[in-house]
């Protein structure tokens, strides 16, 4: 086949709305944004093939900002919008942008499903700890005694772990990124608009504002090589200054070992992001760094299933197929009729 | 089988209404059905009123566990399924118990005497036997003992006794139809395509429905049997049909003939799941249905497809449309496109799931936060949910609207015939959605036709990208905008937009003269039982005009008009009154309410009552 005129090459620019960014200046929503902007024209999607589904809350502002198809819905509900659309519109690329209240508190039914049904979607959850938009209550992921506006005393609720929920729900692809990371979270993002199936992706991301430095140990350049661990699949779990930490099982726990003194690299944990279990993955979204573990960074699963938006259409195929295509005269005169003259 | 040659006298009757009642694992939901379809096969005009407990099943031989099924058959043109009972089927004491009121004096009661023991008398609160005593001699009372003659009738077909038992109600069945000279190949007809895979249950069922016929034709005690001929409807193809069925095939109709796929988004909920389960049936019909995780999920997932440029609709009942409340908002900030399905029942909170009831009007109106209009259409009949689906899609279509269609619990499961039409009758929706943009122009989403409908532009078409979103919009651009003037001319163009489609819809009707004493003004399902009792009083001399809407907001153009051209405007409704607020409010006109919120439809004699009460 030939093709008569060139695809037009798009640009990062290309992907910028008309609209004034209104983030607070600082706010890591910017970094998301950009590689957003960035990454896009590298898949080669047309614009207008794209479309960006949010709820409510400072990171759902997002689609404003983006020069593509957008629909900034209400609060929590970002991932029932998309479903609808890409049930009916499987060719569409749909992204849903979503933070830690709207993924986790009031929409966590809806993120749920959507995952266990793995529909086709890219779902970016920022993660700042806090709601922002509202200024500054303590949020499903703020740590436990965290002191906020709503919580002069200390939070009491045992913080969600975004990741351990996406794998609990069987997430077909389950990826982690930090905010600054640039150059990671951009490919992170570009593995996981790849994906087949929902694609869960959590960016450490900072609110300067309500919550500044949340991620500090995981960012510092002086602490992020002790505090966290870049997954590679078929890599066993290497991390610190001088790469001389690893993770080892221990039965069915895992532990910082020492590399050397008789322990050798084949002793460690290899990452697997392929396996079809999501139990060593689960296991990976629980080494907090509070316990004395490092939090991994990059894909921690990726596996093939059946998608709920293909199947769906499939089974209007086969249906089709099976009984012709519906005719609404037979359908009418179905089962028991009779005739007044 | 040939009805066979009476061998005793036949009476012939205008109409009838027969009553089977037991109890719920009784099979009267069944029974019910058959003597329907068969009626409605034999060319009666039928309509019913199952009436039947939430619970699946309620403790055994209880008052509430009873379960009931209403028909009114007739060889003239009917609208209600029957204010009093003719025959009345009672299989066990607490049904006797429970609807013996409703049997006229002079009436047919048939009781399975096998059920009038001991425990099953006192689970209905009768101190003795009243199929025994003094109390019935006003009614034509049989008690045949259903339970021995089915068990004997399926003799040999290797059954349980309790497999046995459950055969009764086409014992109970075979013995009205013999009683109504109604044939039984329907029935046949159906026991071998229901049953055909297990033969004994099968030759059970018929064995029992022919001993229940034979039991009419040979027992003494029986004299007479009665004659219901065809009603002289308008000419054409019928077949029987139920509003929630009328409802799902009517949206398969809209989609086809506007070129759409459909998109079912919904939760289970009584009385609306049948909409579900039906349009699930028929994915060939190029229907997606999508069960949701919650209400919230169904609406959403609805407005989603609504973008990606399909049919959308959601379906539900009051407790499920205040969940989706926020949403519906979302809904008319984007100016989507949709139809929302409230099949109503008896509420506030989880209410009376399985009765009927009117009372989301108010939900309907004004069920969500901000100045939130959308247009509301309510079914009349069972087959009425056929057009109100495909009308609800064309206002939607045409204004860029979401549209609420209100039916409820009693037009959802009643039934009654439906002139089959034919296709080239039905109406077809133009859709357009604006094409490629090529040239760089600045694609205006909120730009409006003389309708004030913006145009539906969806994904995938290239230059038009846009955010849709529940922010207040900017006129015509469609960014977001917090500017005071532009949020005021927004909500006035909303709400314009609304009122607009009555100049999109026809000119109200009226049965009855243009004025007069009084007119009655109703809305919804309760149409039958007032236009019967409008017909009965102007049949007595009276000046009474019978209004019956079906667009409820906004109000058809000649609305006011009509309301004074009369002396008085009565307003019977299933709830407190509801569509009188709304009459008094917009037009200062008063109005006298015949309210009743009892989880049941009106009888055709408390509205006849109340019109010779308001007329004096």
């Amino acid at each position: 086949m030939s093709i008569d005129s060139p695809l037009p090459v798009l640009k990062p620019a290309d992907f910028a709305s008309d609209q004034d960014v209104r983030w607070c200046p600082g706010c890591g929503d910017y970094s998301i944004l950009a590689q957003m902007k960035k990454m896009l024209p590298t898949l080669g999607t047309p614009q207008e093939n794209i479309v960006f589904i949010s709820g409510i809350g400072c990171s759902s502002r997002f689609p404003y900002y983006m020069n593509t198809y957008g629909m900034h819905s209400i609060h929590g509900r970002a991932p029932a919008v998309a479903t609808g659309l890409k049930t009916c519109r499987p060719d569409l690329q749909v992204w849903v942008i979503t933070g830690d209240g709207d993924g986790l508190s009031i929409g966590g039914n809806h993120l749920m499903h959507a995952i266990r049904r793995n529909m086709d979607l890219n779902i970016v959850l920022f993660n700042n700890r806090i709601y922002g938009l509202t200024k500054g209550q303590y949020s499903p992921t703020s740590p436990l005694g965290k002191k906020t506006k709503s919580s002069p005393m200390g939070a009491i609720d045992n913080p969600l772990h975004p990741l351990s929920i996406a794998i609990g729900c069987e997430a077909t692809f389950v990826a982690r990124s930090i905010d600054t990371n640039i150059k990671h979270l951009g490919n992170i993002l570009k593995r996981g608009a790849e994906h087949q199936g929902t694609a869960f992706i959590e960016v450490y991301q900072n609110c300067n504002v309500f919550n500044d430095g949340a991620w500090e140990y995981a960012k510092s350049r002086d602490t992020k090589a002790e505090t966290t661990l870049e997954l590679e699949h078929g890599k066993p779990l290497i991390f610190g200054k001088d790469r001389q930490k690893g993770i080892r099982l221990n039965g069915l726990d895992p532990e910082v070992v020492e590399l050397g003194k008789g322990i050798t690299e084949d002793d460690l944990l290899f990452h697997d992001e392929r396996s079809p279990e999501p139990s060593l993955a689960y296991l990976l979204s629980r080494m907090r760094n509070e316990d004395g573990f490092p939090e991994p960074i990059g894909v921690f699963r990726s596996v093939d299933k059946p998608r709920y938006d293909e199947q769906t259409n499939d089974q209007i195929d086969q249906a089709t197929k099976e009984r012709g295509k519906g005719d609404l005269e037979t359908l009418f005169r179905s089962g028991e009729t009779w005739k007044v003259a | 089988m040939a009805t066979s040659t009476p061998s005793k006298p036949v009476t012939t009757l205008d109409e009838a209404t027969v009553r089977f009642c037991g109890d719920s694992g009784d099979g009267m939901q069944l029974a019910g059905t058959q003597f329907t379809n068969t009626s409605a096969l034999l060319g009666n005009d039928v309509a019913t009123f199952p009436d039947f407990p939430a619970e699946i099943r309620a403790p055994r031989g209880t008052k509430a566990g009873v379960s009931g099924f209403q028909i009114h058959f007739s060889s003239n043109e009917i609208f209600t399924p029957g204010d009093t009972v003719d025959a009345l089927v009672a299989m066990n004491p607490a049904a006797l118990a429970t609807n013996l009121s409703d049997l006229r004096a002079g009436g047919i009661l048939l009781v399975n005497k096998d059920a009038f023991e001991k425990k099953g008398l006192e689970q209905a609160g009768y101190a003795s036997d009243p199929t025994e005593g003094d109390g019935l001699e006003k009614y034509k009372l049989h008690s045949v003992e259903m339970t021995k003659l089915t068990r004997l009738a399926v003799e040999g077909f290797g059954l349980s006794v309790k497999e046995a038992d459950r055969c009764r109600n086409f014992f109970a069945m075979g013995l009205v139809f013999w009683l109504y000279d109604r044939s039984l190949d329907p029935t046949l007809r159906f026991i071998e395509q229901k049953f055909g895979k297990r033969p004994e249950v099968a030759k059970a069922n018929t064995s029992a429905l022919k001993a229940g016929y034979h039991y009419g034709e040979t027992v003494e005690a029986i004299n007479t049997q009665y004659h219901v001929g065809p009603a002289k409807l308008p000419s054409g193809t019928y077949r029987n049909i139920m509003g929630n069925t009328a409802l799902a095939w009517g949206l398969l109709a809209a989609a086809q003939r506007s070129g759409k796929r459909l998109f079912l988004g919904a939760y289970p909920i009584t009385p609306a799941s049948d909409v579900l389960h039906e349009l699930s049936k028929h994915k060939n019909f190029d229907v997606l249905t999508f069960q949701a995780e919650d209400e919230i999920a169904a609406v959403t997932a609805t407005i989603g497809a609504a973008f990606a440029g399909e049919m959308a609709v959601t379906a539900s009942s009051g407790p499920g449309i205040a969940l989706k409340g926020e949403a519906l908002g979302l809904a008319v900030m984007t100016e989507l496109p949709m139809v929302v399905i409230n099949v109503q029942r008896g509420g506030p909170s989880t209410g009376l799931p399985t009765k009927t009831e009117q009372s989301d009007l108010f939900q309907a109106m004004y069920g969500r936060n901000g100045e939130c209009p959308m247009p509301i259409l309510a079914a009349s009949s069972p087959g009425d949910c056929f057009d109100v689906a495909q009308e609800a899609w064309r206002i939607a279509v045409r204004f860029m609207t979401p549209v609420m269609i209100l039916s409820d619990g009693y037009l959802a499961n009643g039934s009654e015939p439906w002139r089959i039409p034919d296709l080239s009758e039905l109406p077809s929706v133009d859709v357009e959605h604006p094409g490629p943009s090529l040239n760089g122009d600045e694609f205006m989403p909120y730009d409006r036709d003389e309708r004030l409908a913006r145009p539906w532009a969806i994904p995938g078409t290239p230059g038009l990208m846009h955010r849709l979103g529940g922010l207040e919009k900017q006129d015509g651009t469609g960014n977001v905008c917090y500017d005071p003037d532009n949020h005021e001319q927004m909500c006035k163009t909303r709400a314009q937009k609304v009122a607009n489609v009555a100049d999109d819809v026809p000119l109200q009707e009226l049965d009855g003269p243009d004025s007069g004493d009084l007119l009655v003004l109703s809305w919804g399902g309760t149409y039958g039982a007032c236009a019967t009792a409008v017909h009965q009083t102007q049949g007595a001399g009276k000046k009474v005009s019978h209004c019956h809407l079906r667009y409820l907001n906004p109000f058809p153009k000649n609305f006011e008009k009509i309301l004074r051209s009369f002396d008085k405007v009565m307003i019977p409704e299933l709830n407190l009154g509801q569509l009188s607020v709304m009459v008094r409010s917009e037009f200062l006109i008063d109005t006298i309410g015949l309210t009743k919120v009892q989880g049941k439809p009106f009888s055709v004699a408390e509205i006849v009552d109340k019109i010779n009460e308001v007329l004096g």
